[in-house]
């Protein structure tokens, strides 16, 4: 229940952020994380934003398994 | 070098990990996502035959006592109540019936996907009560904390909150000083850490001398954590240390953290299969006592008979794997469960029956 996803902020507005999730935009909530700007990645949760993350790991972490798990199958 | 999708790390880290693994440990992981990452990746077969991972308390749909989900069924049977809820929810048993049952014999339950939405649909049907069920850990708390706000701040009369919330940390010392519970170890729930950080979880490794690593969702995150609790363990330095780094500060989230106090107040609370823990439960502040709902309608119940056989609280524990359960795959299945573990989609059992784990491994 605790699934956060990483987005990317596209634009802010007051306390409500439009974000990028997989190619859909979508706008949440950011009072939770005041410190956040247009740019960064954010773990969204139940409709807010709840911390600011690192983007590069962010994308680093994606589809990572599968091909790892495929390498110590053999 | 990209380090999450480099197999060679993958293999890498296996190697160091069975170097490592000298002796037997055990390694609870206190969190429900972490549970279908490791079902989903079959971690658990990869690794050395001297870890042992066990699921504990980590879903807080799972945790939730069918005692309170009585009263909380109940009152959605109320012909004023407009009960919301996250969809996890609605399949949870309570002693005899869920929250699905209840709409389907007329109650008034809806699904929602944030907090906010219960208020917004508070603001839209004024003759209704709306109640929100309010399940989950810190993680999730500070979002209901915003949604109290937002009622207070717009005076909204006809909506309240069924505060079911979970705390972390003390339930994490109930399972250290419970003498049935085994462990050496924990992989430290990831998002729950966004929020806290690494502070209220130092009592762990000062008090009880056991190793914990704040993880990430990925089968490479849980291996490097494994890596960080194994050296710790044999290098006799138990502390709290952070593998996830690209998500948790050691501070966590402050101003989160000062939305859930300046809302809820610690209360003990009753866990599913584990019973009342002291200061693990969250109830609204005096001051907000009129958005209460278990005080705004007094409700009771005559007290139902818990579930028959079913191992969920020993699964909650990490005393049983979810297959040493005589109902598990039988009885009881997604399609129709018995107990909370299954219902959830990250009950540990829905995700042993899901990735149909092996049966290597066993249980305390």
């Amino acid at each position: 229940m605790c699934l956060a996803i990483p987005s990317k902020i596209l634009s802010i507005k007051g306390n409500t952020a439009e974000i990028d999730v997989g190619g859909n935009t979508k706008e949440v909530n950011i009072i939770l994380t005041p410190e956040a700007k247009v740019g960064e990645y954010v773990l969204l949760h139940a409709g807010f934003a709840i911390q600011v993350i690192d983007e590069q790991s962010a994308e680093e972490i994606f589809d990572a398994w599968e091909e790892a798990y495929a390498a110590l199958q053999k | 070098m990209q380090p999450y999708r480099n197999r060679d790390y993958a293999r890498h880290l296996l190697d160091r990990l069975q170097q490592e693994a000298t002796r037997p440990v055990s390694v609870m992981e206190v969190c429900g996502t972490h549970t279908v990452a490791i079902a989903r990746s079959g971690l658990r077969e990869l690794l050395p035959k001297n870890i042992r991972l066990i699921s504990g308390p980590g879903c807080p749909v799972c945790v939730t006592d069918d005692l309170d989900l009585d009263l909380v069924i109940a009152l959605a049977r109320e012909p004023e109540i407009t009960m919301a809820t996250f969809g996890d929810m609605m399949r949870v048993p309570g002693t005899s019936s869920s929250l699905l049952e209840a709409r389907s014999l007329g109650a008034d339950v809806r699904v929602v996907y944030s907090p906010t939405d219960a208020v917004a649909l508070a603001v839209a049907n004024p003759d209704r009560q709306v109640v929100f069920l309010a399940v989950g850990f810190e993680t999730t708390i500070p979002t209901v904390a915003v949604a109290v706000e937002q009622a207070v701040q717009q005076g909204l009369r006809n909506f309240s909150i069924f505060s079911l919330h979970k705390l972390v940390p003390p339930v994490m010392e109930a399972l250290l000083t419970d003498p049935e519970v085994r462990l050496d170890a924990f992989i430290n729930p990831g998002h729950v850490c966004t929020i806290l950080g690494t502070e209220p979880f130092r009592f762990i490794p000062e008090k009880y001398g056991k190793p914990c690593v704040v993880t990430g969702f990925e089968a490479v995150d849980i291996m490097e954590a494994l890596l960080m609790i194994l050296q710790q363990y044999n290098q006799g330095r138990p502390s709290v240390e952070i593998q996830y780094k690209r998500a948790v500060r050691p501070e966590g989230n402050a101003v989160a953290r000062g939305y859930i106090d300046k809302y809820f107040t610690p209360v003990t609370a009753c866990w599913r299969g584990i019973g009342d823990v002291p200061g693990s439960g969250l109830a609204l502040r005096e001051e907000f006592a009129h958005l209460d709902a278990q005080r705004r309608f007094p409700i009771t119940v005559t007290p139902g008979k818990r579930l028959k056989n079913c191992s969920c609280g020993q699964v909650l524990k990490g005393l049983k794997l979810p297959y040493e359960c005589a109902l598990f795959g039988k009885a009881c299945t997604p399609m129709k469960p018995v107990g909370p573990c299954m219902v959830s989609t990250e009950g540990s059992c829905a995700a042993y029956y899901r990735y149909g784990t092996q049966r290597v491994g066993g249980a305390v």
